[in-house]
């Protein structure tokens, strides 16, 4: 790559969130300063910089689609935008705001606002991906600096993303932490999580709760059947499973069967 | 080999010494995690102390004991693979430099003199087993050749087999027979050394060993039979090669993936298992990047890719996979089973799916077929 090429332009959106996978950028540290040496950052709204409509070659988009303003912002995006990669699970998967599309949620909008009538939101949380086409997904509650790395490198190059399909586990032995699940009878959701964190909270000696999403191939109802062994209330069961990622289909079902058991 | 001695239990440090002073480090077990697994130890107080394993499928736990031997256990999680086969490792570095090309260089593995104390027969079996994979006069592995050479292997003989165990049944234990530089049998009061090879005779003169009485040679010849007869699982006695090869449309292996999580803790923690993959990690300079090889499994979608497709997309197409690998493959590649009948892909399965009765499950199919 030559020093004369112009520099990607990237953008990084904001939805329904927390902003915690924004704050991935903003935790690179020193890797922030060698990023901006090669990229333009012209949109980051946690950073102050706005300029929704501005062309970019990359918009990293945090956070789901709440509102009938949002549904049409992400198609804004996604008109000036070559690469549109979503961070995190509420981008990715709908995340924590999804779990309003299991309870009656206008019942809650009366029951806590008080002035109800100003509460304008979609009747359901969606995941990016149901309204524009998405080219890449980073999954994490929140995401890391590694994945943010990896994947503007391999499009800066031309490369396909690398994308983690592991289950954590694979991560977990390769640090040789001692299974949590097998030595204390934890309620480990590693062995249905994509790997990617780094296997945080077995290393700290806890069961992992799923923060990354459901790897490939997961078994849902097997390690359900299992929790159910280690002594697990069926609303336990169905509480692991549908907290952050109660709107993908992999964790929903077994989820939502330990729910009607309760 | 014969024995050369016993080595009270309150002089057990002198071989720390010794190992220190020919510039070795020494791992050993101890407890961590909730598990008796290897760490850099510098003396015998940090050996396991009045406790002892209870496993059972899918399940590990440590109990306390009145037993005051420091290797009344079976194995934990993990021994002597991932010292010489490294869980994740970078084989290179690149780098590009003004004018766009890119320099290698490569990551010479360096690991210091090791001592690892407390080595069982079937880790040992196992060792040997890799040593045929890295090892191979066709492509010797050069970190893993590295490594191993720097081993000293300070086995002890197993006298507490666990529930998960069935080495009597592979023919790899529980006594050692190979591969040793010392090997130690626990009495009451100390250890009945012997040694073989230049390193383990260097290492037993300077141990100042006391006589052996005739009564403690008893003891251990009862103790070793004693480990064998404790196990209760075993292998059909039947060719596994050919019930494996034949019964690939078997019913069985869907019923296994109703069960199994294709999670790949059972390849992880199995001391023969060695695939691996490799993937480039760039730094956030665009400029340079390593090439890390780690540790997968035939239970990952990445491990059946090939050109756009995952030839074994289904668990049980995975499950299938390992034991016909394991328990067929390897014989025609390796002369022997690669299963040292350690137990562990047994115990530390979390939703516990034994191979031992897995396999009798499909003799059985195929005797009645």
């Amino acid at each position: 790559m030559s020093e004369q090429h112009q520099q990607p332009r990237v953008a990084v959106h904001k939805f329904s969130s927390c902003d915690g996978c924004q704050l991935a950028f903003l935790n690179l540290g020193e890797d922030l300063l060698a990023l901006t040496e090669r990229l333009d950052i012209v949109f980051f709204a946690e950073a102050g910089m706005m300029n929704e409509s501005a062309e970019v070659d990359i918009a990293f988009v945090e956070g789901s689609i709440s509102t009938a303003k949002d549904a049409q912002r992400i198609r804004n995006i996604r008109e000036h935008s070559r690469y549109l990669i979503t961070i995190g699970a509420c981008a990715t998967a709908g995340g924590l705001q999804a779990l309003r599309n299991l309870a009656k949620s206008d019942d809650w909008v009366q029951a806590i606002y008080t002035n109800p009538e100003h509460i304008d939101t979609l009747d359901k949380v969606s995941p990016v991906r149901e309204h524009v086409h998405v080219d890449f997904e980073l999954w994490g509650c929140p995401i890391n600096k590694n994945q943010l790395i990896a994947l503007v490198n391999s499009l800066s190059l031309g490369v396909l993303p690398f994308e983690e399909t592991d289950k954590l586990c694979m991560q977990c032995k390769r640090q040789q932490h001692a299974c949590v699940m097998v030595t204390k009878g934890s309620p480990c959701m590693g062995p249905l999580t994509r790997s990617g964190c780094g296997a945080l909270c077995p290393a700290f000696g806890r069961d992992c709760y799923g923060c990354y999403g459901p790897a490939e191939n997961t078994n849902a109802s097997a390690l359900g059947q299992r929790f159910d062994g280690v002594g697990l209330l069926s609303t336990q069961i169905s509480n692991r499973y549908l907290s952050i990622y109660s709107n993908e289909q992999a964790f929903a079902c077994t989820g939502q069967g330990w729910n009607e058991e309760s | 080999m014969s024995f050369r001695g016993f080595l009270p239990r309150e002089r057990f440090d002198t071989l720390f010494s010794i190992l220190h002073k020919i510039g070795a480090q020494c791992i050993g077990p101890t407890v961590k995690e909730g598990a008796i697994t290897y760490a850099h130890l510098s003396s015998s107080a940090q050996f396991p102390h009045k406790v002892t394993d209870q496993q059972e499928p899918g399940s590990y736990r440590l109990t306390p004991t009145t037993d005051a031997r420091w290797f009344a256990w079976a194995n934990g999680p993990q021994a002597l693979k991932p010292l010489v086969f490294a869980p994740e490792e970078i084989l290179w570095r690149s780098e590009r430099n003004a004018t766009g090309t890119i320099a290698f260089t490569t990551d010479a593995a360096q690991m210091p003199l090791t001592a690892v104390i407390g080595v069982r027969a079937c880790d040992l079996a196992a060792l040997a087993l890799q040593d045929q994979h890295f090892l191979h006069p066709q492509g010797q592995d050069a970190s893993y050749a590295s490594r191993r050479r720097q081993l000293i292997l300070i086995a002890v003989n197993c006298t507490h087999p666990s529930a998960s165990c069935f080495c009597h049944a592979t023919g790899d234990g529980p006594e050692v027979d190979q591969d040793y530089d010392l090997l130690l049998d626990e009495l009451d009061h100390g250890f009945a050394v012997r040694c073989s090879g230049a390193t383990g005779e260097q290492i037993v003169q300077q141990l100042s060993l006391e006589p052996l009485q005739p009564s403690q040679l008893n003891e251990i010849d009862n103790a070793n039979r004693h480990a064998a007869e404790q196990q209760t699982r075993h292998l059909p006695a039947t060719d596994l090669e050919q019930v494996l090869n034949t019964l690939q449309e078997s019913g069985r292996w869907q019923d296994i993936a109703e069960r199994c999580l294709s999670c790949g803790n059972c390849t992880s923690v199995c001391p023969s298992c060695f695939c691996h993959s490799q993937h480039d990690v760039p730094a956030a300079d665009g400029i340079t990047s390593t090439h890390v090889r780690q540790w997968d499994s035939c239970f990952t979608q990445g491990h059946s890719y090939i050109h756009g497709l995952v030839i074994r997309n289904e668990t049980r197409f995975r499950y299938r996979q390992w034991l016909t690998h394991k328990f067929a493959g390897w014989i025609r590649q390796y002369g022997r089973s690669g299963c040292v009948g350690c137990g562990r892909c047994i115990t530390w399965c979390p939703v516990g799916i034994d191979v031992t009765e897995e396999l009798q499950g499909l003799t059985e199919e195929y005797n009645n077929a």
